[in-house]
């Protein structure tokens, strides 16, 4: 690349350019976890990032909100450069939520609602403001009223998550990043708690990225989807196109959501439901229009 | 956050210090050390010089590992030479300046003491910790005490403890990133204010450390309650240690060095070191 590269902000979150990034390097167990990474996050929607493990999903989380350096390469959130020389990393660090894997092993402090303000009261919020933010955040992450006076170590698991959760919502950032949010915990959860995101991101109209490993899940709450592969992207394109492509997922070390599989197994039988099926929902509309020669 | 614990950090190879067994390496390194001790004269450190680089050539460890791993005493080092050369009264003056006199014995001795020092790190690492896997050490370790049981010391619990301890601590230095990461993304900010904020900037780290570390004991002790684990009284190994004749005769080897260093102590003529 000769030209200079200009980010496009209006309609990108974030951009990666021609990312590079090894462990170990110099090392006998070097690792490439990245390799010439040119990815574009788009604005105002869900976007999951999908691939097997150690494909780069978590090193490409951790750049988003510069934890991690890229060796070559640069990152751009918002349209700016976030190891450009002006630029400070704890700003980048509030712009860019990221809740890691199990967060509940984070919470520290007295008070769930305590340990909610951290963030925003490093940015330096206090007063009324403060005490707005967590109460707005406990709700969007559905968390009891009654928790938040309570020690954050006598919650529950599920409980814990939320707060963890909480803990980066009250920081309103403009990019929320989750790293297996629902990691862990039993279906109902799961659904809360991505139910939850998805109403956050509907109303707050933030930009939001999550990893998982879970292609229902996925297939269910995602607007987009990016698929690594070996440290490269594969795929990045809307959801229902990167499901459509079967063999290219198949090849990426991936899997279909079960309900793609059924409408492959009937397509085999001969009943042919199309190659865009991916949820459950949608799936029994074409099925029933299909029988019952009425649209759904 | 990086943590430098290169020194004394076992390191993987196939010499034949890594083969000897772990008691025979726990004997050798004490006898180096009463060894180093010993030697007086400058003949007595020449062979216990020789000795040593004979030693690290053995191991096959490459010289810059030994080195980085003398970075941490460096001061220490150049604190005794110091004091040794500024306050070490001799007979030949070579400098007096005010209250300060420099003598020749004082610089000799400065140079044997450091001399010392590196020989003791040195050796030590090459024969223990560089070739010893940490778990080896506390095994060895365990056998040798393990007379002490009957005079009912717990040799078996704290063996144990100190195999725990050592398992634990990459573990520990792993979920420490993680923690100092999730708050980074909170905000939290470690490198700047005043010292007493910087403290207090390290109990978001430290509690929910402390707290995992006390959820990982009890997992661990279930873990080995459900395997039945009930102390050291009768329990066999998987993995025997067995002495065998080059275990002796290298410990031999470290004996006869010591003798050599006191005939030359006794008959060498030459600089000795004061203390």
């Amino acid at each position: 690349m000769n030209r200079e590269f200009v980010p496009d902000s209006e309609k990108y979150i974030a951009q990666f350019r021609n990312v590079n990034f090894v462990y170990n390097k110099g090392v006998a167990y070097e690792t490439v976890a990245l390799e010439n990474v040119d990815l574009d996050i788009e604005r105002n929607c869900i976007t999951g990032i999908i691939g097997a493990t150690g494909s780069g999903k978590s090193t490409l989380v951790q750049m988003l909100n510069g934890l991690l350096k890229p060796m070559t390469g640069e990152v751009y959130i918002d349209g700016v450069n976030i190891h450009g020389k002006k630029v400070k990393m704890r700003d980048i660090r509030f712009k860019v939520g990221l809740v890691m894997q199990y967060p509940e092993y984070q919470l520290f402090d007295e008070t769930v609602a305590d340990d909610i303000a951290f963030g925003p009261k490093n940015m330096g919020i206090t007063g009324d403001e403060l005490a707005l933010r967590v109460m707005k955040a406990a709700d969007f992450s559905g968390l009891d009223k009654s928790l938040l006076s309570k020690s954050p170590f006598d919650l529950s698991g599920g409980q814990k998550r939320r707060a963890a959760l909480a803990g980066v919502m009250a920081m309103d950032p403009a990019l929320l990043v989750l790293d297996e949010p629902a990691a862990g915990l039993d279906p109902a959860g799961r659904r809360n708690i991505l139910g939850r995101i998805r109403e956050y991101q509907r109303e707050k109209g933030t930009s939001v990225v999550i990893v998982s490993h879970s292609m229902e899940d996925m297939a269910r709450y995602c607007d987009r989807l990016i698929v690594m592969e070996h440290g490269r992207v594969a795929m990045n394109d809307k959801t229902e196109n990167v499901f459509a492509n079967h063999e290219r997922l198949r090849a990426a070390g991936l899997d279909v959501p079960e309900i793609t599989k059924v409408a492959e197994e009937l397509k085999k039988l001969g009943i042919d439901i199309g190659d865009d099926i991916y949820t459950v929902k949608y799936a029994a509309g074409v099925i029933a229009e299909k029988f019952l020669g009425k649209r759904f | 956050m990086n943590f430098d614990i290169a020194f004394g950090q076992y390191c993987e190879g196939a010499s034949p210090l890594h083969k000897l067994d772990p008691r025979a390496k726990i004997i050798m390194s004490l006898l180096f050390i009463v060894d180093i001790f010993m030697a007086k004269s400058v003949w007595a450190f020449a062979l216990l010089a020789a000795a040593t680089a004979g030693l690290v050539i053995t191991s096959r460890i490459p010289l810059k590992v030994i080195l980085r791993g003398l970075r941490p005493v460096i001061i220490i080092m150049v604190f005794t030479a110091v004091i040794n050369i500024f306050w070490y009264a001799g007979e030949t003056l070579l400098v007096s300046f005010w209250v300060i006199n420099i003598y020749l014995e004082g610089i000799y001795n400065a140079f044997l003491i450091v001399l010392r020092v590196i020989l003791l790190l040195m050796g030590t690492c090459v024969i223990l910790t560089y070739t010893t896997t940490p778990l080896a050490l506390t095994d060895g370790l365990e056998q040798l005490l393990s007379p002490l049981a009957k005079l009912k010391v717990p040799v078996h619990e704290f063996s144990l403890m100190m195999t725990i301890a050592l398992r634990f601590i990459p573990t520990l230095i792993e979920e420490t990133n993680k923690i100092m990461n999730a708050q980074k993304a909170r905000g939290a900010d470690f490198s700047e204010g005043s010292l007493i904020k910087r403290a207090k900037a390290l109990i978001p780290i430290l509690v929910p450390l402390f707290a995992s570390a006390f959820r990982r004991a009890d997992e661990l002790a279930v873990a080995m309650e459900c395997r039945c684990y009930r102390g050291g009284e009768g329990r066999t190994r998987m993995n025997v240690l067995k002495a065998s004749v080059s275990d002796v005769l290298w410990v031999l080897v470290l004996v006869l060095l010591g003798a050599a260093v006191i005939f030359i102590n006794r008959n060498a003529t030459g600089f000795a070191i004061g203390w």
